[in-house]
């Protein structure tokens, strides 16, 4: 189980301060959509779970260890980003095999892993290509590779496929889906689409204004909705 | 709060700031310990301080008020070579100042092209010695600078501006006052300031074409009593001098916008929907054909007169060249060190940039006068020329690297920090895996320019070199000396290939992707 113990950050901006509080526990496993307005603070949650920013107060838990204060690469966490998920000047089997040695000193049992998550993701053949000659729906399957080379219980998505079109969302959405069940991970994936959600979310948190909702399912959210959630949605 | 992204070790970046500390401030200090006791300056020491900023000024006014015609002409007009006419602008960077000399005197001098066609309507040659030869090397050299400048500064217009002033019939002067004039007002004094701070350390333009009481100027004045009178408390007098007069002319450079030089941005055409009357058509082609001929003559002169003579040369000039690619090499090699070392550990200590920065107000004259005086008292300083020569010289080149390298460094942070520290790519393996590549075209770029500005030192290597030790640029100076000029021009070709190609080589390097 993922905690997030009362956990509260105030981040300085010019005009006003904004805070983010959260109080949550996500199940082992889930896979969590998180949504809200522009500015909420979805992003600034992500940050804090993967150790890019850090808590004033509060602490974060996983599996009953203590990560308040542990440095991104030290969590148990994959990411993947809204952009630069790949080394421009790294080919795709570099940069997946990143995920297994970041000093990319491979033995060949490893670059055999490489090769095997590359074809796991559709791309066999592809190792030696650089992101520059991949499309934008193959370098979202290069990184995907690397998370599942990563082998990481946690598996944090902030928007990876918003520049792509939606057949190709729904695709790649599928595919994370199935990495993570391979990995058996948890998931959280923030988005902005609610066909995003309802294709890969077994619950949903609601960011509005800083303030945190703990994680429900997507149809007790939509029967009850916060007053936020309508207004975001517009129906 | 953010966790440090970067775990670089900080020893890298103070050793490198303090070897850059040592070199400026150091050897300031040196002169400075030196200089005391001494008479006090002649009135002759006044007239090269006096030399010193009239001619810097001038250099500056002229280049600027030439290159705002050239310029725009360059930006409005379409004709066949303007993109190499404009990679050419940026040449005399790399170009040895002592070829650049000689193409002038093979043009301007007492028997070049100027005096022979003056000669066919009977008039008298005129002399590219004294005043007027400075400033004409000066305008020759930085032109081309500041006619990038404002290129860059016409490019920045946007192009919906030109279209609003067609659309409102703007006749061609109000076009100017309302669009141009407001860019200009923005750019010239920046452009003038840059120009005047390069020309205030000039040496080896005054060494050839100055001289005597009326153009001598102070960096000039540091070497003659250096090297004449042995007058080691006036050469550092001289030198305090000549460093007040750069952190003046360098405090002005912080008061104005200067503007930057970046590779690439300039190359594109304003699309503008005037300029198209007859009278101003003639008027862009007479600037454009005017600033070519001045521009490019000089340099086929060397080609053509050191053609001829390249395959003559005595064993003594290939010598020299040896000596010139080791130091440039070398020299090159140490600027790429120091710069990434202070690039990366201002990652956390942000004035160790400001420190490798400090530089652009230095005068090598000063810090080899400096390190003289500091090595005289231990051993003989011309045993280590050479690599005195390379290391003043990566120091002078710090300021152009640095600017090169960080912001490379800054995107490389921002696109792929996060990326790294989320895989545990930290330390070294981030610096090879992640920095190096990012920084490498930039690298290669600006360690070029540092190989070529080393290869084409006349300045330093004056102070230090032995009758048998010179460099290729000391040795052309020493045949034109003694009226070699055949040999001079054909060794000056050797020097701008060696450099051009010593340039070509880091900079292909920078570009290859592996």
């Amino acid at each position: 189980m993922l905690e997030l113990r009362n956990i509260r950050l105030t981040q300085k901006e010019a005009g006003a301060d904004f805070t983010l509080s959260v109080s949550a526990a996500v199940p082992n496993g889930s896979r969590i959509a998180v949504i809200g307005p522009s500015g909420a603070g979805k992003s600034t949650l992500m940050s804090l779970i993967g150790g890019f920013a850090r808590s004033d107060e509060g602490q974060l838990i996983w599996r009953g260890e203590d990560l308040t204060n542990s440095t991104p690469a030290k969590r148990p966490i994959a990411h993947l980003f809204q952009d630069h998920n790949l080394f421009a000047h790294m080919t795709a089997a570099q940069n997946v095999g990143l995920g297994i040695r970041p000093n990319l000193r491979l033995s060949s049992e490893e670059t055999a892993r490489v090769c095997e998550a590359l074809a796991a993701v559709g791309l066999k053949g592809f190792e030696r290509r650089k992101p520059a000659e991949l499309s934008g729906g193959q370098q979202s399957r290069v990184a995907l590779a690397r998370v599942l080379v990563q082998e990481k219980p946690l598996v944090l998505l902030d928007e990876p496929f918003s520049a792509l079109g939606p057949a190709m969302r729904r695709e790649m959405i599928a595919l994370a889906k199935d990495v993570g069940t391979r990995l058996g991970a948890t998931m959280l994936m923030v988005t902005h689409d609610i066909a995003d959600v309802e294709a890969f979310a077994d619950q949903v948190i609601w960011i509005e204004d800083g303030r945190c909702d703990p994680p429900r399912d997507w149809s007790e959210i939509k029967a009850n909705p916060p007053s936020g959630l309508s207004a975001y949605i517009g129906t | 709060m953010a966790f440090r992204i970067l775990a670089i070790r900080l020893w890298p970046g103070l050793l490198a700031a303090a070897i850059v500390a040592v070199l400026s401030l150091g050897t300031l200090g040196a002169v400075a310990l030196r200089a005391e006791g001494m008479s006090g300056l002649s009135r002759f020491d006044w007239m090269a301080v006096r030399f010193t900023v009239v001619q810097a000024a001038l250099s500056a006014l002229l280049s600027v008020l030439f290159a705002i015609p050239a310029a725009r002409a360059l930006a409005r007009r379409e004709f066949f070579g303007r993109g190499l006419l404009i990679t050419l602008l940026g040449a005399p960077f790399i170009l040895p100042t002592i070829v650049a000399i000689l193409g002038l005197t093979a043009v301007f001098g007492k028997s070049g092209l100027l005096a022979v066609a003056l000669g066919w309507v009977g008039l008298e040659p005129i002399s590219i010695y004294g005043f007027h030869g400075v400033i004409l090397a000066h305008v020759f050299f930085n032109l081309p600078l500041a006619t990038r400048l404002l290129l860059q500064g016409w490019s920045a217009i946007p192009a919906e501006r030109f279209r609003l002033a067609s659309a409102l019939e703007f006749s061609p002067s109000a076009t100017f006052r309302h669009i141009e004039l407001p860019m200009l007002k923005e750019i010239v004094p920046g452009a003038l300031t840059v120009i005047f701070l390069i020309c205030t350390t000039s040496f080896a333009v005054a060494l050839t074409f100055g001289g005597g009481p009326k153009a001598t100027t102070v960096e000039l004045a540091i070497y003659e009593a250096f090297r004449y009178d042995f007058d080691l408390g006036k050469a550092s007098l001289l030198a305090l001098v000549q460093v007040a007069i750069c952190v003046i002319a360098a405090a002005g450079s912080l008061f104005f916008r200067v503007p930057q030089v970046g590779h690439g941005g300039i190359g594109r055409r304003v699309l503008r929907f005037d300029g198209h009357h007859a009278q101003s058509r003639v008027l862009d082609g007479f600037w454009i054909v005017v600033v070519s001929l001045f521009l490019l003559t000089p340099l086929l002169m060397i080609f053509i007169r050191g053609g001829a003579g390249i395959f003559s040369l005595p064993v003594s000039v290939w010598e020299a060249a040896l000596r010139s690619v080791v130091t440039a090499v070398g020299s090159a090699a140490l600027a790429i060190c120091l710069a990434l070392s202070l690039v990366l550990s201002a990652q956390r200590w942000k004035v160790l940039e400001v420190i490798g920065l400090s530089s652009i107000a230095a005068s090598p004259l000063v810090m080899g006068t400096g390190l003289y005086i500091v090595m005289f008292a231990v051993t003989d300083p011309a045993d280590w020329a050479l690599l005195v020569t390379a290391l003043v010289n990566a120091v002078m080149s710090l300021p152009f690297m640095l600017r090169a390298l960080s912001p490379a460094l800054a995107a490389a942070e921002r696109d792929y920090g996060r990326l790294s520290a989320s895989l545990g790519l930290t330390g070294w393996a981030y610096v090879r895996l992640v920095l190096l590549p990012r920084l490498r075209l930039p690298l290669g770029f600006s360690g070029g320019l540092a190989a070529a500005l080393s290869m084409g030192d006349l300045g330093v290597i004056t102070l230090f070199a032995r009758p048998d030790g010179a460099t290729l640029p000391l040795q052309i100076y020493r045949l034109m000396g003694s009226y070699r000029m055949e040999q001079a021009m054909g060794a000056a070709l050797l020097l701008l290939m060696l450099s051009l190609g010593l340039f070509y080589i880091f900079d292909a390097w920078g570009r290859r992707r592996a």
